[in-house]
């Protein structure tokens, strides 16, 4: 097991650091929802083809390290709201170790 | 036997009846057979549906379509279930939004995550002005002639619906967060064109964050991206949020089901079926203790669903389930699938 440590604000303005594991092929997204900080039916409907955008964050460091925005990414952040210049879909965000000591928060939740 | 929802599951399900000799009708929101995998994915491959390594999500879809064509399934598509009412005889009647009524004794829901609905721009006060200036789509390009538009969105719905009202309201604005537009290369050519001549008026770098007008709407809220944050009151005689679609539960949220996670709670010892007896939900629009979202689950869910449904319509009837290896597949159309006597191998 090779896990790293994130650091996920969850919509409620509360801090986690959570292990996350980088040999189970997972991103991000899925890690949220692994440790359960938003509640399920709002994050990752889409299951993670970037295609909804309920598991926008904003990126709080290391965005240097963030994989290029794909054209899928772009064009559904386009159609999100509560976007800034660090909100990245967390599906499109492999865990690599490289991201030990990363710092998210999860964007609000557009019921509408 | 109605199933909403026209997805793989949906699709499938129409095979397992037809199995027990029960007919189906599907209706679906989406103007085609596929459910997500044929609106939104069909060229993704798809690698755990169980003895297919890699399958295109179309291909997918076309095989089920294959597979379920002797049982000669009802569609009605591009209509979305609106309500559903439960007769004394313990039937269902679910009405369309088009207003198609259909009758039948079982519902099954295999709605996925929900009919594909406008994304509304999270401005508190926007409700207030549905239909009274804000509109989600555009259904009468004529409605806006010589009017005051302001779209917002960057997506090609946002340029081409642009484009086209720029020859038709008295002035087009378009509201959009980056300077960058992703639609496709020539519309985006054609909106900065057509901003050059004075005919579209660009603000990007911005959003529209509120409404005013008293009865009717009067103007937007325009902020300005930037350290200033400067906001902007634009007149305006309507205003069109362009941000795509979501899945949404939709009406059916409404029909007395119990809803947990936002999906239907069923049970899943048994049957599927949900809190009012007769209607079923499989795939991923249901929920359970242990669920797993996928479409191999939503298959193994509408096999066991339809044994219990077919016990629903025929309380007195006995039924023992077959192996279509040993019983071949009967169509309604009158075809015989079966296998090869030689096939068998005897057991020494």
């Amino acid at each position: 097991m090779s896990d790293i440590k994130i650091t996920i604000i969850d919509r409620e303005g509360h801090a986690h650091q959570v292990d996350a594991p980088t040999d189970m092929n997972m991103n991000l997204m899925e890690v949220i929802k692994m440790h359960e900080l938003a509640p399920e039916g709002t994050i990752g409907i889409c299951g993670g083809m970037a295609m909804c955008a309920s598991c926008q964050c904003y990126i709080q460091n290391k965005e240097h390290l963030m994989p290029e925005k794909g054209y899928e990414e772009e064009d559904m952040l386009d159609q999100a709201f509560f976007v800034e210049d660090n909100s990245r879909l967390s599906c499109q965000i492999h865990i690599e170790k490289e991201l030990d000591g990363l710092e998210v928060k999860i964007a609000p939740y557009n019921a509408d | 036997m109605l199933i909403i929802g026209a997805g793989p599951t949906g699709l499938f399900a129409v095979f397992e009846a037809g199995l027990l000799k029960l007919k189906c009708h599907l209706i679906d929101a989406l103007p085609q057979p596929g459910g997500q995998c044929a609106e939104i994915y069909p060229k993704k491959p798809i690698y755990d549906i169980p003895a297919f390594p890699e399958v295109l999500a179309g291909d997918l879809v076309d095989n089920l379509m294959e597979q379920i064509r002797p049982f000669e399934p009802g569609f009605t598509l591009g209509e979305r279930a609106e309500t559903i009412e439960k007769l004394e005889d313990g039937s269902f009647v679910v009405t369309t939004n088009e207003g198609t009524e259909h009758h039948a004794p079982v519902v099954v829901i295999a709605g996925g995550l929900g009919s594909f609905e406008p994304r509304k721009p999270p401005i508190t006060n926007i409700s207030k002005y549905e239909n009274k200036g804000v509109s989600y789509m555009i259904k009468e390009p004529e409605d806006y002639r010589d009017k005051r538009v302001v779209i917002a969105g960057g997506g090609d719905s946002a340029l081409d619906w642009a484009i086209f009202l720029s020859d038709v309201a008295s002035e087009v604005s378009l509201v959009h967060r980056r300077n960058e537009f992703r639609g496709a290369l020539d519309s985006v050519e054609k909106v900065s064109e057509l901003a050059k001549e004075g005919k579209i008026n660009m603000i990007t770098e911005a959003e529209v964050v509120g409404l005013k007008g008293d009865d009717h709407l009067e103007s937007v809220v325009i902020r300005h991206k930037g350290e200033a944050s400067e906001e902007e009151i634009k007149e305006t005689d309507h205003f069109i949020p362009l941000f795509g679609l979501s899945p949404k539960l939709g009406p059916i949220a409404n029909w007395g089901l119990e809803i947990e996670k936002n999906a239907i709670k069923v049970d899943n010892s048994y049957d599927y079926q949900t809190n009012i007896p007769g209607i079923y939900a499989i795939g991923d629009v249901n929920t359970y203790p242990g669920k797993l979202k996928l479409i191999l689950c939503g298959f193994h869910e509408a096999a066991i669903m339809c044994q219990s449904a077919y016990q629903r319509i025929f309380p007195d009837k006995k039924y023992v389930m077959k192996y279509t290896t040993v019983s071949g597949v009967s169509g309604f159309d009158g075809s015989k699938k079966e296998a090869k006597r030689e096939v068998v191998k005897s057991i020494n």
